[in-house]
């Protein structure tokens, strides 16, 4: 049988993969949301097991808001990048001076 | 091994390369379809974990939707990814320790010395009949009624912030004024002109 810890390591591995993902990929807009998309994969694998192996269904019901948000702010920060690619014609992270920060 | 062991592990291996894939791949809408594959491998392991509801949603909202909103805009925005892949090789290293750092740092937490089969019990498979979608759905609209009405109205402020910041008029375009049309009078349209009967020449 699976234990606990199986699966949490599973989903720190995937969070890991994901945090690396945003270090290689630093430039393309599209990509950091597909890392951040994974993110939030891993944090609610966590939280399924927890909820699993402690019986409580709170955890599922986080899950659920978890993806409710998620949807939400993938459908705005794309709004944003087409907005941003129809303005500047990129979606380099490097070329995204114009507030000089 | 049983069975289920083996199905965790295949499962496991998939959403691993599938991740890995992700973050590594040139292509843009390579790396959309390898997060499909890991949403996919991801629903199993949360059926094998008795989320049943929750695994179905992943499949239908993620890779229905979001997934296929990603591809939409990868398509549409013809980007030049070469540019975007400097510095891959440069941050590779610093991206590699950092990832492995956290791991490490979350095993040391979450190993099987403090979360294994014999600190946190295995707990009993539920019985046939068992309906995972009754007992969420009864503590969503009792005890969560109202943070799913927040939920609720989050969707529809991303939908109206969607739609509003890719909304733009064209000066090109032609379109039709439906206000205008209807409150247009008679009087308006035609310009009634006396004049004398003429004499045929």
């Amino acid at each position: 049988m699976i234990a606990l810890s199986d699966y949490l390591i599973l989903a720190a591995i995937l969070f890991g993969l994901s945090v690396a993902g945003i270090f290689l990929n630093r430039k393309n807009v599209i990509i950091l949301l597909m890392a951040i998309e994974l993110m939030l994969l891993a944090v609610n694998m966590n939280f399924i097991a927890f909820s699993y192996f402690l019986g409580d269904t709170a955890g599922q019901v986080f899950v659920f808001f978890i993806l409710t948000v998620a949807a939400a702010e993938a459908a705005i920060g794309l709004a944003i990048l087409v907005v941003l690619f129809r303005n500047r014609q990129t979606i380099n992270v490097q070329d995204l001076d114009t507030l000089k920060g | 091994m049983d069975f289920e062991r083996f199905i965790f592990y295949v499962f496991a291996a998939i959403l691993i390369f599938a991740a890995a894939r992700v973050i590594t791949v040139r292509n843009p809408v390579h790396a959309a379809l390898h997060l499909v594959l890991a949403f996919f491998t991801c629903a199993g392991l949360w059926l094998l974990l008795e989320a049943e509801f929750l695994a179905i949603t992943l499949v239908l909202v993620y890779v229905g939707a979001v997934m296929v909103l990603f591809l939409f805009v990868v398509m549409m925005l013809d980007i030049n990814t070469s540019p975007l892949r400097e510095g891959f090789i440069r941050y590779l290293p610093v991206g590699l320790g950092v990832a492995a750092l956290i791991v490490m740092e979350m095993y040391l937490v979450v190993r099987a010395r403090n979360f294994g089969a014999d600190s946190v019990a295995i707990p009993a498979r539920h019985p046939e009949g068992y309906s995972n979608v009754r007992e969420i759905g009864s503590v969503l609209y009792t005890d969560y009624v109202y943070p799913f009405e927040i939920a609720a109205v989050i969707l529809l402020v991303a939908i109206i912030a969607a739609i509003a910041l890719t909304m733009r008029k064209r000066p090109e375009t032609k379109s039709q004024n439906p206000a205008e049309q209807v409150a247009v009078k008679a009087r308006e349209r035609v310009r009634v002109v006396e004049m004398k009967a003429e004499k045929k020449q």
